[in-house]
């Protein structure tokens, strides 16, 4: 699915429900079921569900194990099951030296593009989520309304314009045409005002203030520990939105050296379709494991602080 | 988007009334302000200036010229225009409600408390959102080969001959697929952390009243996470205009199948970018946009409103 500017709409979202009925504020739902509502277990159901369990798991398998075949074993040999060599080391070496090890360059870039542009949309949306929490001042509703709204239209509206405006200040082509873009996750924004509404007690911010702590320090010292979960939680879906941005820098880069690398992927799998380019599926196919691995490895890693995050801040009745 | 609202603590939460005045200040803005800013620069000028561009025409005699609406106009009688809306309008109803259905059954299994390992399933299943678009596409299209993929291989394996998932005829359902894998464990998040905060007790008065558990699920389960539902919605509908990467990258394989006017999007971006036609392009552009907020503004309207 598109999404031009790595943070608009699109289902590139942080799962946000943004039903807050009158409903006291809790900071996380506890729900515990009495031991003797415990459901029986039913093996049907587990094998039914075990049906979406393959949907989703046989792709990634059949890429774990294409990795580790050659060029030829690829064409040759059974999708699901290994090749007699095992090329997986030999394709890693492969896919990091070919090109004059442009893939590493990639890499790095999409290292960058991730630390400055999910880390900068981060941090914009903490600092806007807690205004919007816990302060009180003039145009507040009108950047509600205006934030919504934009986030209403398709970002298919925003990205030739962008691109034009970008080309017009000379941006074009440079590592801050995909990071500027980035900078904005308006569903973080929002994330974390839900967050902040409901983890910082009004009371300790007066508390702070009576002490005579300015503003910066109170948020810097006080608030940001509080807002932790809430921030793992925006980081690692901005930083999903921008690894897997393609869209943006697509039409933003044409320089190979600032790819990232989707686009770089691409660009090694399209040469197979032109006239004279080699072909390298089995670089494409390893360098997408490469793609995929920090990603998945972040979500099982962090999974209970995403999970207890998205529980607290942006799932309420 | 008017199920966002603010949320309710800072309104219900007691402050005395000075307290309160003092808090009206500019402090705020500082806070606010670096998000302000740059949200003007990468979302209200690219509205305003494709606005702007949409009103004017690049014309061999006389240059750059204001044309009022034209270019609307010429977007309207647009059959390729129409032809690539008519086709994401079909995606729409057909691959949306499929996904959104697996997805919601798969939540609705993990609620019921009745798997043997959930967390696995719902991990696992959730993985693919991890995975790039483009990594997703490049991998299906592999196992799309009816000569080296997956289909390939079980066309040998069985004897049998697979439609072919890349011709013209299969496309948009292969496209579906792609996009149905991506984003099943996604939306299925969406609707387990909703149904997780349901209370206790309405189970507990359910089952005091003999509730069965489909009738759990009709009466209390799918009218509690009607937000989600319509959230999820209307985010697979704007997802569902804005198709274009997978299209795009699986083009060279079948370029045939896939036009440059294939979707919307995909046609908006080759206006620009190979045609040099950037203003019929940005009203174009703009028409999908209003098409999308009207949709997307109706699903919430019919959402919210049924019962409560």
């Amino acid at each position: 699915m598109t999404s031009p500017l790595a943070t608009a709409p699109g289902r590139n979202h942080p799962p946000v429900q943004g039903r807050s009925h009158a409903a006291p504020p809790r900071l996380r739902s506890h729900r515990r079921r009495a031991p003797s509502t415990k459901p029986r277990r039913s093996v049907l159901l587990t094998v039914l569900t075990g049906l979406v369990l393959l949907y989703s798991l046989v792709p990634l398998l059949w890429l774990l194990i294409s990795a580790t075949k050659t060029q030829q074993g690829l064409a040759g040999s059974f999708g699901l099951w290994f090749d007699d060599d095992f090329a997986l080391w030999s394709n890693i070496a492969d896919t990091f030296t070919y090109d004059d090890g442009v893939f590493s360059r990639w890499l790095l870039n999409t290292l960058m593009y991730v630390v400055l542009g999910a880390g900068g949309a981060t941090f914009l949306a903490v600092l806007g989520g807690y205004a919007l929490a816990k302060f009180q001042f003039p145009g507040k509703k009108a950047v509600f309304a205006v934030v919504i709204g934009a986030v209403a239209v398709p970002t298919t509206a925003l990205a030739v314009p962008t691109f034009l405006m970008f080309s017009k200040m000379g941006l074009t082509n440079t590592p801050w045409a995909v990071i500027i873009p980035s900078l904005i996750s308006p569903f973080g924004l929002y994330l974390m005002w839900v967050f902040a509404t409901e983890a910082i007690p009004t009371e300790l911010l007066e508390a702070a203030r009576i002490d005579g702590a300015s503003e910066a320090r109170t948020f810097f010292r006080v608030v940001l520990p509080l807002l932790a979960p809430g921030i793992v939680t925006v980081l690692l879906f901005t930083m999903v939105a921008t690894w897997n941005n393609y869209f943006l820098p697509l039409i933003m880069i044409k320089d190979p050296d600032w790819y990232p690398l989707t686009v770089g992927l691409n660009a090694w799998n399209a040469q197979a379709q032109t006239a004279g380019g080699e072909v390298v599926f089995n670089l494409v196919i390893t360098g997408s494991l490469i793609t995929i691995v920090p990603l998945v490895a972040a979500f099982l890693l962090l999974q209970r602080y995403w999970q207890s995050g998205l529980a607290a801040g942006s799932v309420k009745e | 988007m008017t199920t966002l609202h603010p949320p309710a603590a800072t309104r219900s939460r007691p402050v005395p009334p000075e307290a309160r005045r003092d808090r009206r200040s500019w402090t705020g803005w500082g806070f606010l302000g670096p998000f302000v800013a740059v949200f003007a620069l990468v979302f209200l000028a690219p509205i305003v200036y494709a606005i702007y561009l949409s009103l004017f025409r690049e014309q061999l005699i006389g240059g750059n010229t204001f044309v009022g609406l034209d270019n609307y106009q010429q977007a309207l009688r647009d059959d390729r225009f129409w032809a690539a809306l008519g086709r994401v309008s079909l995606f729409l109803v057909v691959q949306v409600p499929v996904m959104l259905c697996l997805a919601l059954l798969v939540a609705l299994a993990l609620d019921s408390g009745r798997l043997y390992g959930r967390d696995f399933f719902r991990v696992s299943i959730f993985l693919p959102y991890a995975v790039p678009a483009v990594v997703a596409t490049l991998m299906w299209s592999f196992m799309y080969g009816t000569r080296y993929g997956l289909v390939g291989d079980i066309n040998d394996a069985l004897g049998v001959s697979l439609p072919d998932p890349l011709s013209a005829d299969l496309m948009l359902a292969s496209i579906g697929n792609i996009v149905t894998w991506e984003f099943i464990g996604y939306n299925m998040l969406i609707f387990y952390a909703a149904l997780r905060v349901i209370p206790d007790s309405l189970y507990e008065a359910a089952q005091i009243d003999g509730a069965g558990q489909w009738r759990i699920i009709t009466a209390i389960k799918l009218p509690a996470i009607r937000g989600a539902l319509v959230i999820a919605t209307i985010f697979s509908i704007i997802g569902s205009f804005q198709l274009f990467n997978e299209p795009s990258i699986m083009r060279p394989l079948a370029r045939n199948a896939i036009t440059t006017d294939y979707t919307p999007n995909f046609y908006t971006y080759s206006l620009s970018f190979n045609g040099q036609q950037q203003n019929y392009s940005a009203a174009v552009a703009i028409i999908m946009g209003l098409i999308t907020m009207v949709i997307a503004y109706v699903v919430q309207l019919r959402g919210t409103r049924k019962g409560v």
